[in-house]
């Protein structure tokens, strides 16, 4: 893999049943591409969080995967209502989603740790009522 | 454990997967809420989940879960079997509730995954 892949998606806000829909075809893309089962399943389960995260608190979004020799990147970039307390939102448990949305299974509170968990670096770039970027890497 | 085996041993219906009845499960998770088996969950296992949607399906995939299990009678719809279709992951349906479902798996051998 000699030079820079990059794949966008713009993540539809308005319905919750197709959330998932840009993971699941960054870990088809991945599987073809051969990678071990381990970075799949880091790379899919952090995109998948980020995705529903996207849908359930920011109308939906833009994604970018950037495959590198070295790593695979995803930027994750919103225009929703941003996070007031990043580190509040990392701490397990912590959630501001709306009891709607625990009943689909989501807003636990470990989307973000989640992330982190599985990514080798992660940054949220957040300003309240403008938007949130989460750039997150998985090591080669 | 076989899907065979958890689909005779929890008295299941089988919605999806029937050729895949003889693919091993390695452990088993249960949790109606998806970061947690996000979280949690180790591959090639089993969910049992109260859950009822197409995240279920989504969040099995991304985990390499092999087979899910819908308790409590909880029938999946058609947008739902159509996705495990396409992912290859078999759908259970079994009367028992999660706590019931879980004792049943357990005392048979099938260990948790987390």
């Amino acid at each position: 893999m000699e030079e820079q892949l990059i794949f966008n998606y713009t993540i539809p806000g308005d319905d919750f049943t197709r959330a998932g829909e840009a993971s699941s075809s960054v870990k088809n893309k991945l599987k073809k591409m051969g990678l071990d089962s381990g970075t799949i399943r880091k790379v899919s389960i952090a995109m998948y969080e980020g995705e529903i995260n996207m849908v359930i608190h920011a109308d939906g979004g833009a994604i970018t995967v950037e495959i590198s020799p070295e790593k695979i990147r995803m930027i994750l970039a919103d225009t929703g209502p941003g996070i007031a307390d990043i580190d509040k939102a990392m701490e397990n448990g912590y959630s501001t989603a709306p009891e709607e949305v625990r009943s689909l299974g989501f807003g636990a509170g470990m989307g973000l740790p989640n992330m982190k968990k599985y990514t080798d670096y992660m940054n949220i770039d957040s300003t309240v009522g403008v938007g949130t970027t989460v750039t997150m890497d998985v090591y080669l | 454990m076989t899907i065979e085996m958890i689909k005779s041993l929890l008295h299941a219906d089988i919605l999806y997967g029937s050729k895949y009845l003889e693919h091993e499960v390695n452990y088993a998770f249960s949790s109606d809420m998806m970061s947690d088996v996000l979280a949690f969950a180790t591959d090639h296992s089993a969910l049992i989940t109260g859950l009822c949607n197409p995240q279920v399906v989504r969040t099995a995939e991304m985990l390499d879960i092999v087979c899910i299990i819908f308790v409590r009678n909880k029938i999946p719809d058609q947008n739902i079997l159509t996705l495990a279709e396409e992912k290859e992951i078999v759908i259970l349906c079994t009367g028992h509730g999660m706590f019931t479902a879980c004792g049943i798996l357990y005392s048979n051998g099938l260990l948790g995954g987390a």
